[in-house]
C-alpha cells in the first residue's frame, strides 16, 4: 500500500471530521447564547426601554429574521471574516478579538513551549533512572508543580522579580510595536506561571509512559541485539512514548489559550480571556460568540494537528480503514 | 569443547532463589531443548546467558560463552556480545518488534550496532538476513512495518535480527507458544536449518514434550529452578528417572476417563450459517467491502456429545462460537438451540441463552480483579427470570465450587489468590453455577500448564458425566480435542472442511488441510508416549 497515499486518505478523512466539527460547534453556540438567554436588546436598554427604541436596535444588530436566517447570516458572516458589531462598543468585533489575539497566542505558545521544554528532559530523565533520587526528586517537585495554583504563583514572581529584584514590570503589555523583546519580556513572567503546573503534568505523563514502554517486549529485542540502555531508550522507546504526551500537550494547547483568564488578570494583559471576562459582564453577547466560536475553532484545529502527529508517529494509523 | 557451559549456576532476585545448582552445556551444532512449566527457571537460564535480568539480581556459579567468563564481563562488553555472539528469539512475536520501524531498520540495526559499515551496506545484509528466514525481499520488502505482518511472519523477522551477524549461539524462549500448529512447524524446521547451516549452537525452551522431542539433540528437565534430568534426548525419554519427568510425560499424553453417554436427540442445530463483516469502505461513499468470516456452516451437536473445533486463527472459530451464543446476528442460515433459535428481535434469546455458558482462554484476564469469587461466579444468574436469594443462593455457590474441586470457602477471597488453574476451575464454576446443557469451552485449557491442563480436563470429564454436560471444544491443540472429544469438526477460512469420530479424522485424514494439520502437530515418538 502506498504510504504516501494512505496519508493522505488519513488527512482528508481527518479534515472532513474536523469541518463537521466546526459546524456542530458554531450551532450549539449560536442556540446557547442567542435563543436561550433571550433578547439582547432589552438587556442592553433595560426594563423600561420603549417597544419601537427596541425594535429599531434588534433591526440594528441584526436580531430580526428567523433563527434559521439570523444563523445564516451569522456562520456566513464568520467565513469571510465579518464577526458583527460589539453591542457595547460599536466597533467591529474582529477588531477586538484581532487584538487580543496578538497578546493570548504568543503568550499560550510561549507557555507550551516552556512546558514542552522541562517537561521532555525532566520525564525522560526520571524514567531513565526509576527509582533512583533523581527519580524521586522529579516526582516531588512535579507534585508541588500541579498542587500550587498558578495564580499563586503568579503573585510570589511578581513580589521576587518584579518587586525586589525589577528585572521584570510587575503586569501590563507594551503592545509589540515597542519592539519583540519588550513583548517577550511583558509575557516571560505570566507565561512562566502558566507553564509550571503544564510541564508538571506533562512531566508524569512522559514519565509514566515511558516506563510502560520500557517494559515492552520490543525494548528487551533491542537490548538482545546488543544495544545499551540507553540506545533503546532513545532509539525506540521515546517515539513510542510520544502518543499519550502528544494528547495531553493538545489539550494544554487549548487550555492554555482560553484558560488564561486569571493570569492574564495577575499581569493586566489584554488578551482573550480579559475580553470575554468583560464582554459577559456587560452582556456584550456578540463577542461572547465570537470569542468562543474562535475558541473552538482552535481547539478543533489544534486535535487536527494531534492527529496528524499521531499518524508521523505511529504508522499503523496511516493505514486506510 | 562445548560452545556453552553453564556450570552450577545459582540466581536470586531480590534474595529469592529462582535457580540453584543449574548446569547445561550446547555443542556447536546441537540443539539443547529444555524442558520445564511457567516458574521452572527455563527462562531465567536463558536470560542469565545474555545477561539480560531484572534488577536485583545476583547469580553466583559460571556461565561461559565460546571461552569468555559471561559473569566477569563488564556491561559495554556483554553489549558487544549480544547480538554478536548470542541471537535470541523470544515467545511473543506480535510484541517484540517496535511497532514504529520498518523490519528493515529492524534487522539493520543489529548489523548497526555491532559493524562499522554504511546504513545501505547494513540495508543488503538486512535484506540477506531476512531471506535466510524466508521472508525475501520482493514478497516482503524491508519498508513493511511490523503490523503488516502475521504472527508467523513476524518471529521470522525476529530470527533474521538473531541471525544476522552469524552468532555462535541462538537462544529460543517459547519460539512457536503463540503460534499455530502449521506455522509452529515452518519455524521449527527453519531454525533446524539454520543450526545446520552456520553450525550454531541452539538453546530451545520449551514447556512443549512433543515439540523439543522432535528436534533436540539434548535434553534438559527443570523444575523449580532446578534441573532434575539431563542428557542425550532419545536416552532422557528412555531412562527417566526422575518423578516429575515421568509425571510429565504422563501429563503431556494424559487421556482422561469419559463415558461419554450421547443421546440421539440433537441440542444444538447449526444450519447453513453465514457470517458477514464489513471491513472497510471503498471511498467515502462506496462499496463497503465484506469479510465472508463464517461460509454456510452446518452442523450438529446431540445431548451429552463432546464435539471438537479445530483450525488455525482466523479461520471463523470465534466468530461462530459468538453467533451460537446469540450475541450477533448472522446474515443467512438459523441456528437452534433445543429447536429455538438463539437469536431473536435483536437480542440473544434468553430463554435457551441460559442454558448455555462459555469458559474463555485466559484464566488471568477474564475476571474482574475487584470482585470475590462470589459475585464472579453468580454472575450468570441475570440471565435468570427469578435468580436464587439467600440460603438458596448460597447452596448453589457452594454446590458449584465443591464441583470443580474449590471449597466452599473460596467464595470469599480475590481471583489474584488463586494460581492459573484454579482461575480455570472457577470460571468453569461460574458456567455451571446456573446449571446449563451446553458449555463452550474456548481454547479453554491452553494457557495452563500440562499437569495442570491434566487435572482440568479430568475434571471436564467427570463433570460432564456427572451432570450430563454436552462440550462444544474448540482449541488448536489436536493432542487436547483428542483426549476429550467424540467427534470432530476441522474448520478453514470460514468453512467446515472435515467432519468424523475424532480418532478417525485424525488417523485418517481426508482433506488436505487436515492432513497438514495432522502432520504439522509436533507428536510424542510412538514408543515413549506408550512407554
Amino acid at each position: 500500500m502506498p504510504n504516501r497515499k494512505s496519508m493522505l486518505h488519513y488527512f482528508l478523512k481527518r479534515l472532513l471530521s474536523l469541518s463537521l466539527s466546526l459546524v456542530a460547534a458554531s450551532i450549539v453556540i449560536f442556540l446557547a447564547l442567542e435563543v436561550v438567554p433571550g433578547d439582547p436588546a432589552a438587556y442592553m436598554l433595560g426594563l423600561n426601554a420603549q417597544e419601537d427604541t427596541l425594535q429599531a436596535l434588534r433591526e440594528e444588530l441584526g436580531l430580526t429574521g428567523s433563527i434559521f436566517q439570523r444563523y445564516l447570516s451569522w456562520a456566513g458572516g464568520l467565513l469571510v471574516g465579518d464577526f458583527g458589531v460589539s453591542y457595547t462598543y460599536r466597533t467591529p468585533v474582529s477588531e477586538m478579538i484581532g487584538d487580543r489575539l496578538w497578546v493570548s497566542l504568543p503568550l499560550a505558545l510561549y507557555a507550551l513551549t516552556l512546558s514542552t521544554l522541562i517537561a521532555f528532559p525532566a520525564g525522560i530523565w526520571a524514567a531513565s533512572r526509576r527509582g533512583s533520587a533523581a527519580d524521586a526528586s522529579v516526582m516531588g517537585v512535579t507534585q508541588l508543580g500541579v498542587a500550587i495554583p498558578n495564580f499563586w504563583f503568579a503573585m510570589l514572581m511578581v513580589l521576587v522579580f518584579a518587586i525586589n529584584l525589577r528585572w521584570f514590570s510587575a503586569g501590563g503589555f507594551p503592545g509589540w510595536d515597542a519592539g519583540f523583546f519588550a513583548g517577550m519580556k511583558a509575557l516571560t513572567l505570566p507565561a512562566i506561571a502558566l507553564a509550571l503546573p503544564q510541564a508538571s503534568i506533562l512531566t508524569r505523563v512522559m514519565r509514566s509512559s515511558l516506563l510502560d514502554t520500557l517494559g515492552e517486549d520490543f525494548i528487551r529485542t533491542a537490548r538482545a541485539k546488543g544495544l545499551t540502555k540507553g540506545q533503546a531508550l532513545w532509539r525506540h522507546a521515546v517515539r513510542n512514548a510520544l502518543i499519550p504526551v502528544l494528547t495531553i500537550l493538545g489539550l494544554q494547547f487549548s487550555f492554555l489559550l482560553a484558560g488564561a483568564i486569571i493570569i492574564e488578570n495577575v499581569f493586566f494583559l489584554p488578551g482573550l480571556g480579559r475580553l470575554v471576562f468583560q464582554s459577559i459582564s456587560a452582556r456584550d453577547l456578540i463577542v461572547v460568540e465570537s470569542v468562543v466560536m474562535l475558541l473552538v475553532f482552535a481547539v478543533i484545529v489544534v486535535n487536527f494537528a494531534v492527529d496528524m502527529a499521531y499518524a508521523w508517529v505511529d504508522p499503523r494509523l496511516r493505514r486506510r480503514r | 569443547m562445548s560452545l556453552l557451559d553453564i556450570q552450577n549456576l545459582s540466581l536470586s532476585i531480590h534474595g529469592i532463589p529462582v535457580l540453584k545448582d543449574v548446569s547445561m552445556r550446547v555443542a556447536p551444532g546441537r540443539i539443547l531443548g529444555v524442558i520445564g512449566e511457567s516458574g521452572s527457571g527455563k527462562s531465567m537460564s536463558a536470560f542469565s546467558v545474555m545477561q539480560l535480568l531484572p534488577n536485583g539480581t545476583s547469580c553466583s556459579g559460571k556461565i561461559s560463552l565460546a571461552g569468555q567468563d559471561v559473569l566477569a564481563l563488564s556491561e559495554p562488553d556483554l553489549c558487544r556480545i549480544r547480538g554478536r555472539d548470542v541471537g535470541m528469539v523470544f515467545q511473543e512475536p506480535m510484541t517484540a518488534l517496535n511497532p514504529l520501524q520498518t523490519i528493515g531498520a529492524q534487522v539493520a540495526e543489529t548489523i548497526l550496532v555491532h559493524e562499522n559499515v554504511s546504513k545501505s551496506e547494513a540495508m543488503v545484509r538486512a535484506a540477506e538476513a531476512l531471506r535466510r528466514a524466508e521472508l525475501p525481499q520482493d514478497k516482503f520488502p524491508l519498508s513493511r512495518y511490523p503490523h503488516e505482518l502475521s504472527g508467523g511472519q513476524r518471529q521470522r523477522v525476529v530470527i533474521a535480527m538473531a541471525i544476522a551477524l552469524r552468532p555462535k549461539l541462538l537462544i529460543a524462549d517459547e519460539p512457536t507458544t503463540a503460534l499455530d500448529v502449521t506455522t509452529q512447524a515452518q519455524i521449527l524446521e527453519l531454525l533446524k536449518k539454520l543450526v545446520s547451516e552456520d553450525n550454531m549452537g541452539l538453546m530451545l525452551i520449551s514447556h512443549d514434550l512433543a515439540v523439543v522431542a522432535d528436534l533436540a539433540d539434548d535434553l534438559v528437565i527443570m523444575k523449580n529452578g532446578e534441573v532434575v534430568e539431563a542428557g542425550p534426548a532419545d536416552m532422557v525419554f528412555r531412562t527417566m528417572q526422575h518423578p516429575y519427568s515421568k509425571a510429565l510425560l504422563a501429563a503431556s499424553s494424559h487421556v482422561p476417563d469419559r463415558e461419554g453417554l450421547v443421546q440421539e436427540k440433537p441440542l444444538l442445530k447449526v444450519q447453513n450459517v453465514v457470517r458477514d463483516y464489513v471491513t472497510h469502505t471503498h471511498g467515502w461513499w462506496g462499496k463497503t467491502v465484506h469479510f465472508r468470516a463464517v461460509n454456510t456452516v452446518s452442523f450438529e451437536i446431540k445431548k451429552g456429545e463432546s464435539l471438537g473445533l479445530v483450525g488455525e486463527s482466523g479461520c471463523g472459530k470465534s466468530t461462530l462460537t459468538r453467533a451460537i451464543l446469540g450475541l450477533e446476528e448472522v446474515q443467512s442460515g438459523e441456528i437452534l438451540f433445543d429447536g429455538q433459535p438463539v437469536f431473536t428481535h435483536n437480542h440473544a434469546n434468553l430463554a435457551v441463552r441460559r442454558r448455555m455458558q462459555v469458559v474463555f482462554q485466559d484464566p488471568y484476564g477474564s475476571f474482574n480483579p475487584r470482585w470475590k469469587v462470589e459475585r464472579l461466579i453468580t454472575e450468570p444468574f441475570h440471565l435468570l427470570d427469578n435468580p436464587p436469594k439467600g440460603a438458596e443462593r448460597d447452596r448453589a455457590i457452594a454446590e458449584a465450587l465443591e464441583s470443580v474441586g474449590l471449597t466452599a470457602e473460596d467464595r470469599h477471597k480475590y481471583i489474584h489468590e488463586f494460581s492459573g488453574g484454579q482461575r480455570q476451575r472457577i470460571a468453569i464454576a461460574r458456567a455451571l453455577i446456573i446449571k446449563p446443557d451446553l458449555i463452550i469451552l474456548d481454547e479453554a485449557v491452553s494457557a495452563l500448564d500440562v499437569s495442570v491442563r491434566a487435572q482440568v480436563l479430568d475434571l471436564l470429564a467427570d463433570l460432564s458425566d456427572r451432570l450430563d454436560l454436552t462440550y462444544l471444544f474448540i482449541s488448536h491443540d489436536l493432542s487436547v480435542v483428542r483426549s476429550i472429544t467424540d467427534r470432530v469438526l476441522v474448520m478453514k477460512s470460514g468453512e467446515i472442511v472435515e467432519e468424523g469420530p475424532t480418532g478417525a479424522v485424525f488417523d485418517a485424514p481426508k482433506h488436505d488441510y487436515t492432513k497438514q494439520l495432522v502432520a504439522a502437530a509436533p507428536v510424542l515418538p510412538a514408543d515413549i508416549s506408550a512407554a
